[in-house]
């Protein structure tokens, strides 16, 4: 009975894998393909080569882009968790009056889709002297709600006593929030880091608009042109440079899953 | 008939080392009150999820009303039960937490509001049916995972250290309140719990549980009185039993706890050799005036507490700590010399090796009296 | 200290008193403000007064540079619903929510169901089903357009050997839409599984074990225990997963380019294209504000309407 079941419950298990896993997989078998394979339709390519990948670095500075879009996730990731948790911090550790209404602005940014703003704000960065700068694909991004609020969540976890003994230690707020909040917190700082790093790395109509020349360009815009020169005959080319982009995303949610899994549970819905 | 029997069962996850309950058999009478006692990790709870049928029995046979019942599925056992945590449904209301199970049984409307204002009134619960748990105290969710327990009507009941989350006052109330309707249904109680005050005070037999492996079953005084080994002495009692080395002389028929403290009894059954006695706190008494057939000795105080109608006060013997209590309030001070007396008929001996009790010879107390108060 | 009453001593001037307790009594506040200051200017600059400049340009004509010029009121809301292309684009927006939010949401829920089973190698599976949320909207994107290729992709390949002739996802009017939602969908599943993975493993494992002593099978305790226990979370990734399909771009731009016959011409692509293939902000702006609004209204009536068979805890 028990085996039948745990046994069908496996072959589930395993189809919908397939199912959901065969985008990916497709993408990297025909990063393989030579272009008349691919124009055949095989499933399985011939021989393993490299030639697809050393083309896809060759047709752009694909390389460059990687490292533009590493930093670019690295610095907003950075920025996102020092600029919420202080935020953060004032919401749990300091009170003060107006705490209220402050905290339920920052919520109400949520509900404000970045895509809302988009204009003002391509002529703000315009006017800054951004466009085509690391500073406009990552400070507008320091400070979120989301953040906030994820982190708000976790700092409201750490008993009072703590904050009221460092207090009587003489310990000032910020080096409460530097000695004793941020270690205490790490799993949700590294939930927060895990998340931005994910949606910084994967965003696509921002760096459109605020890139116009080939040396700043994230990964994301790269794939586009990739794309854009390559279209009809060499998918082989495009198919290598999506599993390039997509790798280290991978990587980061396969090592950060538990993680994120958790943290962003935590946030959602406490 | 709903007894539970347990016949050399044991559990281990995998196959792996060490089990968890080892070889373990009893058997538990229907209608009785059967208390499972324990520290923490000592297998109790997971006994009773094996019995629920949570947890698979890896060895042995469990049967249910004389029916084997290792593959029964938990509704199939015809039990209730009563976790820790209550496991009362957050988005459900108290009459909905309440008759949750009848409705999964398909029971009448008539019968189940029947049931349930019975279950209510017997535990003041029927002013607060509409409110979900989060709305009530303590206690409160306590009572409503016991009428839950209540109104399934099911003829054996499991308790998971029901108690543990209520304050000390409302335990004691609780603890009476569980024991009626045990008696007033005549159901079989497994109950499992750490705390001794709950298996001395509500079980009709108890079971001492340490290390996955029993210590001794019985009923609770008698256990009390004759611990089976130096485990169930210093775990039942509180304060728990004094203990220390002695040697027996079995010519000169003496107990020797050190150079000052010897004490002459007849042990006919033991040999000369090293054993470990106890001694619990209420038999160190008051030494008597002219009475020859105590033994007192001299000890220096090092802690007193006052309870008000008892005292209880610490020294040393070897290298132990012991423990007397006095009745009535004595006002002593850390270093104050007195004299005590110990009661000899009242010392369990047990063997060094196995620390199995080889010898105790209290009666119950007052046997006599009582009768005399009874008629 | 200051805390010495000025008219017992003398000694304190009195000047100085309620400047000091004014300084002292707001001192929580300028620590608050300091801690807060990082993020109440970004939001300032990045998000309330784009807000608000939106919604000012809405009013205008604008010139090359995106600068107001001719204050027009409402017009330019008027003329927008007077094109035939601007309300496609409305039409095409619902249309869209409607074939992503629920398919994303029960298909996630039943993988998590599946994923929260106690198996071995459990933990694989849950990466794998998790695996779209690592993977970018250009990469997917890429990716479902060779799928969805007419001659060499692998569903039409798929589909043929089932004997159903050749259908062009992408060009075909009936049904482009439907190939970006499933693109969408699959990228959907990665975050909303997680999510709801995560609202499972936080329901209290005894409850599931009282009942099941009550004797409550499978089903009946999906339906009584875990999608009420759950419905906190099921709340919440549908009023995520509505706002993101509102604001959906990337896998249009790299699909369909809103084609084909604007099927496919979702609003922020619409706002886009406006905005900075014409340069008409005016125009865009008004487009933003109705977006804006319609994710309003939509979040508001979910609100009204399903928060009330969510049970909080």
């Amino acid at each position: 009975m028990m085996a039948i079941k745990r046994g069908s419950l496996y072959v589930v298990l395993i189809l919908i894998a397939l199912l959901l896993f065969f985008p990916i997989i497709y993408a990297f078998l025909v990063s393989f393909m030579s272009t008349k394979e691919v124009l055949m339709g095989h499933l399985i390519p011939k021989s393993f080569s490299l030639t697809n990948y050393i083309d896809a670095f060759q047709a752009l500075p694909l390389l460059h882009s990687l490292i533009n879009s590493m930093l670019v996730s690295i610095i907003t990731t950075i920025g996102q968790i020092i600029v919420c948790s202080l935020a953060a911090y004032a919401f749990v550790f300091i009170e003060f009056r107006g705490r209220q209404f402050l905290f339920f602005l920052f919520v109400s940014t949520m509900m404000i889709p970045w895509e809302a703003s988009i204009i003002p704000n391509f002529v703000t960065v315009q006017k800054l002297g951004w466009i085509n700068h690391y500073a406009a694909l990552t400070i507008p991004f320091f400070a979120t709600a989301f953040g906030t609020f994820l982190l708000r969540q976790h700092f409201k976890t750490i008993p009072k006593e703590l904050h009221e003994a460092s207090r009587m230690a003489g310990l000032g707020h910020l080096t409460f929030f530097l000695k004793v909040v941020m270690p205490v917190s790490k799993t949700s700082l590294v939930t927060l880091g895990i998340y931005c790093f994910l949606t910084t790395w994967n965003s696509y109509l921002w760096p459109l608009l605020v890139t116009t020349d080939e040396r700043s360009r994230t990964a994301q815009i790269g794939l586009r042109q990739l794309h854009a020169q390559e279209n009809v005959t060499q998918w082989g080319v495009v198919m290598a440079g999506v599993v390039i982009v997509a790798i280290p995303t991978l990587l980061v949610l396969f090592l950060g899953q538990k993680h994120l899994q958790k943290g962003l549970m935590d946030g959602a819905v406490k | 008939m709903s007894e539970v029997e347990l016949l050399s069962v044991s559990k281990l996850y995998g196959n792996k080392q060490p089990y968890i309950i080892k070889n373990l058999s009893v058997t538990i009478e229907s209608g009785e009150f059967f208390v499972i006692v324990g520290p923490s990790g000592c297998g109790k709870s997971t006994l009773l999820r094996m019995i629920a049928g949570l947890e698979d029995i890896s060895e042995g046979v469990l049967r249910i009303g004389g029916e084997m019942a290792n593959h029964w599925s938990p509704s199939q056992r015809d039990i209730s039960m009563v976790f820790q945590n209550y496991a009362l449904y957050p988005h459900l209301n108290v009459r909905e937490n309440i008759i949750f199970g009848l409705r999964v049984k398909k029971i009448s409307h008539e019968e189940r509001e029947k049931r349930l204002l019975e279950a209510c009134e017997m535990l003041n619960l029927t002013d607060y049916l509409n409110r979900k748990p989060r709305e009530l105290s303590g206690g409160q969710r306590q009572r409503v995972a016991l009428a839950r327990a209540i109104v399934s009507q099911s003829p054996i009941c499991l308790m998971d250290e029901p108690l543990s989350n209520l304050d000390a006052k409302l335990r004691a109330h609780m603890r009476s309140e569980i024991r009626k309707i045990q008696r007033q249904f005549g159901t079989t109680m497994i109950y499992v719990t750490h705390d001794q005050v709950e298996a001395m005070t509500m079980g009709d037999r108890m079971m001492i549980l340490n290390q996955g492996e029993i210590q001794q079953i019985g009923r609770p005084i008698d256990i009390y009185n004759h611990p089976a080994n130096t485990f169930v002495a210093s775990f039942i009692g509180s304060p728990q039993m004094n203990m220390c080395e002695a040697y027996y002389d079995g010519t000169s028929q003496e107990l020797r706890i050190n150079n000052d403290l010897k004490l002459t009894m007849a042990l006919p059954k033991l040999k000369t050799s090293t054993y470990i006695i106890g001694l619990r706190p209420e038999y160190i008494h008051i030494p008597q005036p002219n009475n020859s057939n105590q033994t007192t000795v001299q000890v220096v105080i090092n802690h007193v507490e006052l309870l008000g109608n008892d005292t209880l006060f610490s020294f040393q013997v070897n290298d132990q700590q012991w423990t007397a209590k006095w009745n009535g309030q004595w006002l002593f001070e850390p270093g104050d010399k007195i004299s005590i007396a110990l009661d000899a008929d009242a010392i369990c001996v047990f063997d060094k090796g196995t620390r199995q009790l080889v010898h105790s010879s209290i009666k119950q107390d007052h046997d006599e009296l009582q009768k005399g108060v009874l008629a | 200290m200051a805390m010495e009453n000025p008219t017992s001593t003398g000694k304190v001037p009195s000047l100085n008193m309620p400047y000091r307790t004014f300084w002292e009594k707001t001192r929580p506040i300028q620590v608050a403000i300091l801690f807060l200051l990082p993020s109440l200017i970004l939001f300032s600059v990045f998000v309330f007064y784009p807000l608000f400049r939106t919604i000012y340009l809405s009013f205008f004509l604008t010139n090359q540079k995106g600068l107001p010029t001719v204050f027009v009121g409402f017009d330019n809301f008027i003329q927008l619903f007077q094109s035939a292309d601007f309300l496609q684009s409305i039409e095409a927006t619902f249309l869209f929510v409607l074939y992503t939010v629920p398919a994303s949401v029960v298909i996630s829920l039943f993988l998590a169901l599946l994923a929260n089973e106690k198996l071995k190698g459990i933990h694989f599976f849950r990466t794998i089903f998790a695996s779209s949320l690592g993977v970018s909207v250009a990469a997917a994107s890429v990716t479902w357009l060779f799928i969805f290729n007419p001659t060499m992709g692998v569903l039409n390949r798929m589909i043929s050997f089932f004997g159903i002739p050749e259908i062009n996802w992408l060009a075909d009017p009936h049904w482009a839409l439907l190939a970006v939602s499933i693109t969408t969908i699959w990228l959907n599943l990665g975050f909303s599984f997680l999510i709801i993975l995560g609202g499972l493993q936080n329901i209290d494992q005894s409850l599931y074990e009282s009942s099941s002593i009550d004797g409550a099978g499978y089903f009946y305790q999906l339906r009584r225990i875990t999608i009420p226990m759950l419905s906190p979370t099921l709340f919440f990734i549908m009023t995520v997963s509505l706002i993101n399909a509102f604001q959906t771009f990337g896998q249009i731009d790299l699909l369909t380019g809103g084609g084909p016959g604007q099927t496919t011409n979702l609003m922020v692509y619409a706002i886009y294209k406006d905005a900075f293939v014409n340069f008409n902000f005016g125009k865009a702006s008004a487009e933003v504000v109705i977006l804006f609004l319609l994710i309003l209204i939509v979040t508001l009536l979910q609100f009204k309407f399903v928060e009330k068979k969510v049970h909080y805890q």
